[in-house]
């Protein structure tokens, strides 16, 4: 199908080449990876004059393929509502290495990681974000480094990705709704960030708040959550090299679902802990109130390490469902701190667990 | 309706009630459960569960509403889907989730108002189930009607169990508890209209 704009100012002016399959229009959110494609990038800037019209097509296994760039018209940008419901296309990311992170672990299946999640700023059902996050856009996409820190600055997704090494990582992810995924993440560690925007001696903690707009995030319309999602971290919490900013995972561009472009990752604590979409870091030396403890204090509190001990008051923690174990896959134990209590323990040493919880 | 009728309607009422079974049994060999295939059947054997409910209980409101009383004749088979999807809910929640482990089971049911609240719903299906047979009605005579009035208790349990299940999004639970505060008000509104005091008229059967 092709749609033809029926553009801004001047009809006329409209190349062939500019006109979009319905496709690629409904995929124009695939974005522009960095690494490697500067040159490319900039060319689809030049021609479509909008960043967030830039498309380009095929992974970059396939070297720079085809370029299409559009006319980004407001009257389009309806059609774009309307777009029949499609998966987002996926883009490979090149240049991160291998690490020793889950060595041996079993992956859980792409299929699940990307279609079972809790992502309620795109619906409550747990296979809602995957269909409902077709209109988000990651990229253009900046960050805001906000408080007590010496570089207090705005900076580009681009640019936090070239901040460290991307690296590969195989986490354990536990959900507080008892459930848990082996995922392999790609991103860098946050402390490369802390240590970049350098913290002044205020900065105790770090605020993450998500984006959160309603037009291409329809769970946020509704009011189940105080909007934006805002996460947190004690500085140690932050800088402790476990804690991931991911940026993909499979080997690929993070997927809008996931929280695209860039999340959180603490895999010693629960999933709910790992901002998504973060638009604005912010160095602050009161701890922050978090989304879910304001939600539920009772229920979530800050801290949200995987406790076994510590149960949730409506349903136990002592163990999980490993999603992709199948109908007769049973339950397995949860471990303490997810089982990374060797990287993390010692920063809750002498700290009641049972409260802080 | 005739006898012919109502066999045919219990017949219809058998098919259409065994539906969500099949789809469970097709999704479940075409390994199309999903993510997380155990809650999802859970998940699912407990909504049909408490739809069953709600279809039970609202044959007497229908008849209040309509004076039309053939439909009270399927509320037995009805009930009693209602107690299968039940079963298959715990048996779920014991086998799959809880792989018979019976030490984690008792302290999930016991620490936990949801598990707790949701059991003992099941628990008090059972002597409904034993009931409904005719050679019962007949042998509890009245005292049969005050024992299943015990499923008013089940349907407050059960949206309770469904509302304690969500981390926040009560939509769908509270969806399912409008239903049953329908149907009590229906029934409530029909016993109260009325201020002339009720002729006593002992039947005896």
């Amino acid at each position: 199908m092709i749609i033809i704009s029926k553009s801004d100012t001047n009809p006329s002016s409209i190349e062939p080449s500019e006109i979009t399959s319905r496709e690629t229009f409904d995929n124009r959110r695939a974005f522009v990876k960095a690494a490697g494609f500067g040159l490319a990038a900039g060319s689809a800037l030049l021609l479509s004059g909008k960043a967030r019209a830039a498309n380009i097509s095929g992974g970059a296994t396939e070297g720079a393929g085809r370029l299409i760039g559009r006319a980004n018209a407001p009257a389009t940008d309806k059609g774009a509502d309307k777009a029949v419901i499609k998966y987002q296309t996926r883009q490979k990311i090149a240049g991160y290495s291998k690490t020793s992170y889950g060595a041996g672990e079993k992956l859980t299946k792409y299929q699940d990681v990307t279609t079972y999640n809790n992502y309620y700023e795109f619906g409550t059902d747990k296979s809602d974000p995957a269909i409902q996050s077709t209109l988000f856009k990651p990229r253009p996409w900046t960050i805001s480094i906000e408080g007590e820190v010496k570089k207090a600055k705005t900076i580009s997704i681009e640019e936090l990705m070239k901040l460290a090494p991307l690296e590969e990582r195989i986490y354990r992810h536990r959900c507080v709704e008892a459930w848990s995924m082996v995922i392999p993440w790609i991103g860098l560690p946050l402390a490369s960030l802390v240590k970049w925007a350098e913290p002044t001696g205020n900065a105790k903690y770090i605020e993450f708040i998500s984006a959160n707009d309603p037009k291409t995030m329809p769970g946020v319309r509704s009011q189940v959550l105080d909007w934006p999602y805002v996460e947190g971290l004690r500085m140690d919490e932050a800088t402790n090299p476990l804690t991931l900013l991911a940026v993909g995972l499979y080997g690929e561009v993070l997927p809008n679902q996931n929280g695209a472009p860039v999340r959180l990752v603490t895999p010693w604590k629960y999933g709910f802990k790992g901002g998504k979409a973060i638009v604005k870091i912010r160095f602050v030396e009161k701890m922050p109130l978090t989304t879910w403890a304001k939600a539920g204090p009772s229920e979530y509190g800050f801290y949200a390490n995987v406790n076994p001990e510590v149960d949730h008051p409506r349903w136990s923690q002592s163990s999980e469902k490993p999603i992709g174990a199948g109908l007769f896959g049973g339950r397995i134990k949860t471990k303490m701190f997810n089982g990374y209590g060797e990287q993390v323990a010692h920063m809750y040493a002498g700290m009641d667990l049972f409260n802080n919880f | 309706m005739n006898k012919q009728q109502i066999l045919y309607a219990k017949v219809a009422v058998w098919l259409l009630a065994l539906l969500p079974l099949a789809r469970l049994v097709y999704l479940g060999f075409n390994d199309n459960l999903g993510a997380n295939p155990i809650e999802f059947v859970e998940h699912s054997t407990g909504t049909w569960g408490l739809v069953f409910l709600l279809v039970t209980l609202s044959m007497t409101p229908i008849r209040l509403l309509t004076g039309q009383v053939w439909q009270i004749q399927l509320r037995r088979v009805l009930g009693l889907f209602m107690f299968f999807y039940a079963c298959l809910h715990i048996v779920t929640y014991v086998w799959l989730d809880f792989a018979f482990i019976w030490g984690d089971i008792i302290k999930d049911v016991a620490k936990h108002p949801r598990i707790l609240v949701g059991f003992a719903a099941f628990l008090l299906t059972i002597p409904l189930a034993a009931t409904s047979n005719s050679y019962m009605i007949k042998r509890l005579k009245t005292n049969w009607k005050k024992l299943h009035q015990v499923i008013y208790l089940i349907g407050i349990l059960v949206v309770l169990h469904f509302l304690l299940l969500v981390k926040k999004d009560v939509t769908e639970p509270l969806y399912y508890t409008a239903v049953l505060a329908l149907l009590f008000g229906i029934r409530l509104y029909f016993k109260y209209r009325t201020k002339t005091p009720k002729v006593q008229t002992s039947v005896r059967i």
